[in-house]
């Protein structure tokens, strides 16, 4: 009887370690039959720019000395990620469209999107990808990294990667904006990633510029994400052929907004 | 019996190490730098190359290693107190600290397999402390004091019960104290000792719900604490057996309020919320001390040169337990 018990606790940790283990390749889905596509000659475009305005808190210092191979590649030491600007203008911000695209269908592209560790940084910090699109997460350092992905509406994951040049591909599949990536080897190395049903996304570089190319004619609300300062939203219309600019300003006194 | 009883101090003392390695893990938010289990990237647990033992890797392969120590200590424990010990219930006691530390175990692989869910971390948390009281009642019960039998019988039922109600009133505490760290609530209410600037919350949400539940928990657990000890003052002065764990459990209580603001006011560093979690122990350890010995003595059997009362019939267990010690 009480062997039988035991037997029994241990089938069903089993199948619990099992079922969280498990469920690595998640599948895209498939278009609908009469999927609405885009007509590419009649497309728009959306551009503009993510300024930060008042004071610009300071990115804390990194205590990388916790491994000494992240100590050597960053012997000046190393400072966070989140505030970078050039003039006023705010990179590594993920801006995209919220909302107005109806039920058009975009093709999932085959190339995988890619996740560098390198440095003991994740690059890029920032990065979008199509829901069904294959993220190719990489290590090239000579140390140990986890990969933890905190996704909510997709399944979180830890995959450890103890060897230089090791690369994993993971499908999310639902869309999610953002899933925070965390090492947790490595607790400053944090990386943001938006997961999209469609391709109009881009995130700021270069003096805060983003540009959402090919869009078509339609109303929507485009919203701009950093990983401090929160979120904005924008309302733009859009014609044919049509181009329009898009500007967001992030107030440091205001922690967030939306 | 003597060695046993200095083994079982010596996994006492190894499993307060281990609560404050695992604290260290939970505090420093390294409960998942090592993905796997059993194993550890790849490498069979023992054989993990120390020069990979980086970042939060220490911290969570550390409480692996001392977590297996542990586990080897009780299974000596368990088995040494089958051979030696005469009294079934101990030798019972013995397996069912060898059964906890194995659940223990398993539950601290599941919750890195599950990526750390909430119920299974306070499981592991609340088992850990279980384990802890077990060992420490293996450590009491094979100690001189309580198998000799020298001490003068004890009757004072309101101590039994305030002693016994501050012991599970301070496990409560903890659970609540595991449930706030797990769900990440430490900092929910930033402020001490006022919430917010405010006695109450002036927002409630299920993670200040639970951080302000520790906090009346914290007030409850210190009056009950200052209430067994100013009775066991009052009343048993002169019981050094009673009044040192009580003094004792008194000064941890205050370190305890003292470390619980500082987690608060420092921000959640690290060593100062394990310490936190390691001297949460301590007062439960002390006010399991001092209610078991309470509970020994009131059963204790009166003495009146060789002859034995009339208090048999309450002792049972006791009685033959004692028959059994003495050979």
């Amino acid at each position: 009887m009480h062997v039988n018990k035991l037997r029994l606790f241990f089938a069903v940790a089993l199948v619990v370690a099992a079922s969280a283990c498990g469920g690595e390749k998640e599948e895209a889905p498939a278009p609908p039959p009469n999927a609405k596509r885009v007509d590419q000659s009649k497309t728009g475009n959306v551009a503009g720019r993510v300024m930060i305005d008042g004071t610009v808190p300071a990115n804390p210092r990194l205590q990388v000395e916790g491994d000494p191979y992240c100590s050597g590649q960053n012997p000046t030491g190393a400072t966070g990620e989140s505030f970078i600007v050039d003039n006023g203008a705010l990179e590594n911000v993920f801006v995209y469209v919220k909302d107005g695209l109806g039920d058009y269908w975009f093709d999932v592209p085959s190339e995988p999107v890619k996740l560098d560790q390198h440095a003991c940084r994740y690059q890029p910090h920032v990065l979008g990808v199509r829901a069904g699109q294959k993220l190719a997460i990489s290590n090239s350092d000579d140390t140990l990294h986890n990969v933890h992905a905190l996704a909510t509406a997709n399944r979180e994951f830890n995959k450890g990667q103890h060897v230089k040049n090791m690369v994993d591909e993971r499908v999310f599949t639902k869309p999610e904006v953002m899933v925070h990536f965390k090492c947790d080897v490595h607790n400053w190395m944090h990386a943001y990633v938006g997961v999209l049903n469609h391709p109009y996304f881009a995130v700021t570089h270069d003096g805060g510029k983003f540009e959402l190319k090919d869009l078509p004619a339609g109303t929507y609300t485009v919203e701009a994400w950093h990983e401090k300062l929160g979120t904005q939203t924008q309302t733009v219309t859009l014609g044919e052929k049509d181009s329009k600019e898009l500007n967001f300003t992030f107030k440091t006194s205001a922690a967030s907004s939306n | 019996m003597i060695w046993l009883n200095r083994y079982a101090k010596v996994v006492v003392a190894s499993t307060l190490l281990l609560i404050g390695a695992g604290g260290m893990v939970t505090s420093t938010g390294s409960g998942l730098s090592v993905p796997d289990w059993p194993n550890t990237y790849g490498w069979f647990m023992f054989t993990f190359p120390m020069s990979k033992w980086v970042g939060g890797i220490r911290y969570e392969h550390t409480h692996r290693l001392i977590a297996s120590t542990v586990g080897f200590l009780t299974i000596i424990l368990a088995v040494w107190t089958w051979r030696v010990d005469p009294r079934a219930w101990v030798r019972r006691l013995g397996f069912a600290a060898l059964g906890a530390v194995i659940l223990q175990g398993l539950l601290g692989g599941l919750t890195v397999l599950l990526l750390l869910p909430p119920a299974v971390s306070i499981g592991h948390a609340g088992l850990a402390q279980l384990f802890f009281c077990i060992t420490i009642t293996l450590a009491l019960v094979t100690s001189r004091w309580w198998t000799a039998a020298g001490a003068a019988p004890l009757n004072d039922p309101i101590l039994r019960r305030i002693a016994l109600a501050t012991t599970v009133l301070v496990y409560c505490q903890i659970l609540v104290g595991a449930t706030m760290r797990h769900i990440g609530a430490g900092l929910a209410i930033p402020t001490f000792p006022l919430a917010f600037g405010h006695v109450l919350p002036p927002e409630w949400t299920p993670a200040i719900a639970v951080h302000f539940a520790h906090r009346v928990g914290a007030v409850l657990v210190f009056a009950a604490i200052t209430l067994t000890a100013a009775h066991v003052w009052h009343w048993h002065r002169p019981q050094r057996d009673l009044v040192r764990p009580a003094t004792l459990l008194f000064i941890l209580v205050c370190s305890q309020a003292t470390l619980g603001a500082l987690v608060v006011m420092s921000g959640l560093q690290p060593i100062v919320n394990t310490a936190h979690v390691v001297n949460g122990a301590l007062v439960l350890g002390t006010s399991l001390v001092l209610t078991l010995r309470v509970v020994r003595r009131t059963l204790q059997q009166p003495v009146i040169g060789d002859v034995k009362t009339s208090r048999r019939a309450e002792v049972p267990l006791l009685e033959k337990d004692l028959r059994e010690v003495r050979g």
